[in-house]
């Protein structure tokens, strides 16, 4: 895929809105950055997904959705988790494995669950979340409940058959599902073209008769724009919608990953198209944000995020004796 | 009392909790214009309506996902696999979704999901639809594994089944469906607990679902010989109830399982294991076991006979027992 060129044209939101996002895509930025260096100070163990060079994905995409909705997401969930609205605290706890975490820290980095925000994980099985995203919609649908529910999934997920059969009883039941699919180009280590017959992830969903749309992932207006239709067309009851959201993972799968498989050149290219700088200095050079305004912002949110840290630092460990709770109900 | 199918007590259990509660649903293949692969949803379609009895595609891992969601989006979903060996292809979402939800969020989620499969062989439908795996799921924590052997248990273990919180996996063996049987009124059933099924003194037999009447038929023929055979019905296979099958081997000194699973790594070895820990010390013989041949099931009638646990084969080994 070639890296598509920057957005033209104007900034079509207020200041207030747009400052907004830039906030929404700098707190996962900075979380995550921290969230790296706890890693190396073995704060944060097992797996940990990042999600930076991605962040106008789930940015624009949550933007997009209403409070009530349902959220499917999958191992590099913690920007969805946090722009939920789960607190970073509590983002930062479960990834210590503290009992203030959300999850209790049984979960950690890749199973952020929130029921009271219909935050349903944190699914770590490739394409997992999609069959239960089907599930909760339907649910929906038969409860004459008016809500959609929004699935996230990276491109490698449409090679397994979860994908497959998911897509097509959602479009068969015509049930309120928005497919998002974070194209970041690899499936771990394998690229896209080495793994998929067919690349063009629209014409997949297309064959099951599910409209789509082809978004440039690194504009945060494309994603918001985009995800706004989407999520009207589900909404309004016309079955399920997909869409592919070309992005890219600036840093490695996870932790424990080399990154030997690709051009370093490919990824400083990408950088250029770096989500965050790319917008704010749209804004800047329509004089809509302040290098001084982003300064503020980023004080700010790096203030939320040494709280966060405190607070997973001041965070307790479960008791053992608790260790068979909630494996089946009391 | 009146005579009833096990089918016919399985579909009155299911036409019950259809009317009583507007949350319960039933998805699976064929269930709908089909009538149900063994006819247990037949005519359901016309007085419940498509959208309660939905007709899948053949997507085991979909549909069983999707049974998950809308169980955790306030349904009560009955999932129906046609058979065991197909519920392979659904076992991602079983074993890594929701068996494990509650506990990795931290006790947030419940799974309200009833999962019924049929299982075991005995009609030379051959190797690909006639294996016994219930042991694979009572593997399981998270999840309950229940496997009715007579009518009242037919009828009476769906709806504690759909009142539970956590997911529940029905094995139904596919030749008891046609089994008559004395149903009780009123029945009584839970899913909790083991059941001593004939009561005796000499040897314990201990089995489960589809082997149960061979078990006490095996049991009669015993009886002839003059030895006194106790047999005991788990009916539950996670969590296993201890304790009446340890009063059970306590009171006869001796204990057979009878298993239609594979010996290795069978729930067979599982009982074996837990009743050497909990009551080595009451037995006066060592254990003995009967399950199916360690081959796929053959098609052709004698082969698949001979691959199966018997009355003949269960007699034999109690006996041995008692020599």
């Amino acid at each position: 895929m070639t890296i598509a060129s920057p957005p033209a044209g104007p900034v079509p939101w207020q200041p207030e809105f747009a400052l907004a996002m830039v906030r929404d895509m700098l707190r996962i930025r900075r979380m995550e950055e921290r969230a790296a260096e706890l890693y190396g100070e073995q704060k944060i163990r097992g797996f940990l997904h990042l999600y930076i060079g991605e962040e106008a994905v789930a940015t624009g995409a949550i933007r997009a959705l209403e409070a009530g909705d349902n959220i499917v997401a999958t191992y590099r969930e913690h920007g969805h988790a946090l722009l939920r609205g789960m607190p970073m605290r509590t983002i930062l706890a479960e990834m210590y494995g503290k009992r203030e975490g959300c999850s209790r820290g049984r979960g950690g980095s890749m199973h952020l669950f929130d029921a009271r925000l219909r935050l349903y994980g944190g699914n770590a099985i490739v394409a997992g979340g999609l069959p239960l995203a089907v599930g909760l919609a339907l649910a929906d649908k038969l409860q004459q409940v008016e809500r959609i529910t929004a699935c996230f999934f990276g491109e490698g997920a449409m090679a397994e058959g979860a994908f497959h059969e998911a897509i097509n009883l959602a479009a068969l039941w015509r049930v309120p599902v928005l497919f998002c699919c974070e194209n970041n180009l690899y499936a771990m280590g394998t690229a896209l073209a080495r793994s998929e017959s067919q690349t063009d992830l629209c014409a997949k969903a297309a064959s099951y008769g599910v409209p789509t749309a082809k978004v440039d992932g690194q504009d945060i207006v494309a994603v918001h724009e985009a995800a706004k239709k989407a999520q009207q067309h589900v909404r309004e009851g016309k079955g399920p919608f997909f869409v592919e959201f070309q992005t890219y993972r600036y840093r490695a799968h996870s932790m424990f990953d080399p990154d030997l498989y690709r051009d370093k050149k490919e990824i400083e290219e990408w950088k250029t198209r770096g989500p965050l700088h790319t917008f704010t200095a749209r804004l800047k050079a329509e004089k809509k944000l302040t290098e001084e305004q982003f300064l503020a912002l980023d004080a700010e949110v790096a203030k939320e995020v040494e709280d966060a840290v405190a607070f997973a630092e001041a965070g307790s460990w479960e008791p053992v004796e608790d260790l068979t709770r909630d494996v089946t109900a009391p | 009392m009146r005579k009833i199918s096990f089918r016919e007590a399985m579909r009155e259990a299911h036409h019950e909790a259809l009317a009583k509660d507007p949350r319960v649903f039933l998805m699976g293949e064929d269930v709908g214009k089909y009538g149900g692969s063994y006819a247990v949803s037949k005519g359901f379609l016309e007085e419940f309506g498509p959208e309660r009895i939905r007709d899948t595609p053949l997507s085991e891992l979909g549909f069983t996902g999707a049974g998950i969601g809308a169980a955790l989006g306030g349904m009560r979903p009955i999932v129906e696999v046609m058979t065991v060996n197909f519920s392979l292809l659904a076992l991602d979402q079983i074993v890594n979704t929701a068996s494990l939800l509650r506990h990795m969020s931290g006790g947030q989620f419940s799974v309200p999901l009833v999962i019924r499969m049929a299982t075991g062989a005995g009609r030379q439908i051959a190797a690909q639809h006639s294996h016994s795996l219930e042991n694979w799921y009572a593997h399981i924590p998270g999840i309950k594994v229940l496997a009715p052997g007579t009518v009242e248990d037919a009828r009476g273990m769906l709806a504690p089944a759909l009142a539970d919180p956590d997911p529940v996996v029905i094995f139904e063996h596919a030749e008891l469906y046609n089994m008559q049987g004395e149903l009780p009124e009123p029945w009584s059933t839970d899913i909790t607990q083991a059941v001593v099924r004939r009561q005796g003194k000499q040897v314990a037999l201990i089995t489960y679902g589809g082997s149960l009447p061979k078990t006490l038929q095996a049991a009669d023929m015993l009886a002839r010989e003059g030895i006194d055979a106790e047999v005991v019905d788990l009916r539950v296979l996670r969590p296993l109830d201890d304790a009446t099958i340890m009063a059970s081997v306590a009171k006869c000194r001796r204990a057979v399982i009878v298993d239609e699973g594979w010996k290795t790594g069978s729930l067979a070895g599982e009982l074996m294991a837990r009743i050497v820990e909990q009551a080595f010390y009451e037995l006066d013989a060592p254990l003995a076991r009967v399950c199916s041949e360690e081959v796929p099931m053959p098609y052709a009638k004698h082969m698949e006979q001979a691959a199966l646990p018997q009355p003949e084969k269960i007699v034999a080994a109690a006996k041995g027992l008692l020599a």
